[in-house]
């Protein structure tokens, strides 16, 4: 049986499209080692000119929010639609705001 | 793939499921949310998901082998190289799969172990042999184009690495479709010989092929289920219809008959009416009984044995630099 204590570690896999674009999430890979990952996320996330830059990072590094929480985490954000331009009324005939 | 603990404990079914989360859970789906992999999920609906996208993802892996088995006598470079960027496409498309499955708690190798033990079942078509190169041309052409009208409704399926991993393969799927077609092209157009290569190798694949949407609707029990729960989203009658409407005017422009005395345009319906597949022979093969059933499975097991070494010595050795590295801090 398979023990997954002997299974190569999970990567994440992040890919900078191209210049001026931040690192977009785009999967994972098994590797035993940062060198490894990064060989084998260039050979299955960009085979077709996909990125010019990679980042990859130990899966078991990532800390995530627990979707369970979401309604308390972001609820604070809710009422607060005066964050947003479109709340001020501006009379027509005023431009460049 | 999520930072998922494939280690730990599975919840044990025995647990029964909260109903008003199961209801919940019910009407996000009919909403056409997406379900994540850390959101809550009734435990019918994870372990379909883990059959379904292994299964898939295992199609992708043991499909890499009748097509390998032309990279070494394609007819020029300019095939070699195109086929041996599809065949590694297919291999990547297992990849994108097994790592989207991952996140439902299974681990890859558990999946291929239960691949290689004959539990988890892989799709039919492949244990059909590749004979000639007009066989390259026939799978491009009507195993990937099948496997296309599978996937594109896919890509909306509402588990969210499956749809995202669908995304992917379907930008790259559409290449491969093309050069088969075009293999069959110039065959088709060619000495009669080679006319004669092409129309054999649609004979032999055009049934196989229907068989690769399934059972009949009425025969498929786990449909209704599924389509409920938006993991499927077109019945396998459906897409069968639409494969077929589709391919038989392609195959008629270049001169090759589909091999079904059967078919029909039915002008009321606006689609083709059509033979009925072999179930017999499909049920068979399913069982495990295609011609070269047994030669695909030895073909992985030989890999993932000869394979057994290297993993473990990249371990290893990673391990051991990794303490070093402790050590000298």
């Amino acid at each position: 049986m398979s023990d997954p204590s002997k299974e190569w570690p999970l990567w994440e896999v992040f890919v900078r499209g191209k210049g001026g674009l931040s690192h977009h999430h785009v999967g994972s890979v098994h590797a035993a080692d940062a060198k490894m990952a990064l060989e084998h996320a260039r050979d299955t996330y960009t085979r077709r000119m996909e990125g010019v830059s990679l980042w990859v990072l130990p899966s078991a590094q990532i800390v995530s929010s627990d979707p369970g929480d979401a309604g308390p985490l972001f609820e604070p954000a809710e009422d607060k639609v005066y964050r947003h331009p479109t709340f001020y009324k501006i009379p027509d005939g005023i431009t460049h705001i | 793939m999520y930072t998922t603990d494939m280690s730990g404990k599975k919840n044990a079914e025995a647990i029964t499921e909260d109903p008003a989360l199961i209801a919940a859970f019910e009407a996000r789906v009919a909403n056409d949310e997406f379900i994540e992999p850390k959101d809550w999920m009734p435990e019918a609906y994870r372990k379909t998901l883990v059959r379904q996208m292994s299964q898939h993802a295992h199609s992708e892996i043991v499909g890499m082998l009748p097509e390998g088995n032309w990279i070494s006598r394609a007819p020029n470079l300019r095939r070699k190289a195109i086929l041996l960027a599809k065949v590694q496409d297919e291999g990547g498309h297992g990849l994108y799969l097994y790592a989207a499955a991952e996140t439902l708690g299974t681990s890859r190798d558990e999946m291929t172990e239960a691949l290689l033990s004959g539990k988890a079942k892989y799709s039919t078509i492949f244990n059909y042999p590749t004979l000639t190169w007009a066989d390259i041309g026939a799978i491009g052409w009507l195993v990937d184009g099948a496997a296309i009208m599978n996937q594109v409704p896919l890509q909306r399926t509402s588990y969210g690495p499956y749809a995202r991993a669908m995304v992917r393969i379907c930008k790259e799927e559409s290449f491969h479709q093309r050069q088969g077609y075009e293999i069959m092209m110039h065959l088709a157009a060619g000495t009669p010989e080679q006319k004669r290569m092409a129309q054999d190798a649609l004979n032999r694949w055009w049934w196989p092929s229907l068989m690769m949407f399934g059972p009949p609707d009425d025969k498929s029990p786990n449909t209704a289920q599924s389509m409920r729960w938006r993991i499927k989203r077109d019945t396998n009658d459906e897409l069968r219809q639409k494969f077929v409407d589709i391919t038989v005017p392609q195959a008629e422009a270049i001169g090759l008959t589909v091999p079904d005395p059967a078919l029909k345009w039915n002008e009321e319906r606006g689609a083709y009416d059509f033979g009925e597949v072999d179930w017999e022979e499909f049920a068979a093969v399913v069982r495990g009984e295609g011609p070269v059933a047994k030669e695909r499975l030895q073909a992985r097991q030989k890999a993932w044995d000869e394979g057994a070494w290297v993993r473990e010595a990249a371990r290893v050795h990673a391990e051991k630099r990794a303490a070093a590295k402790l050590a000298a801090e």
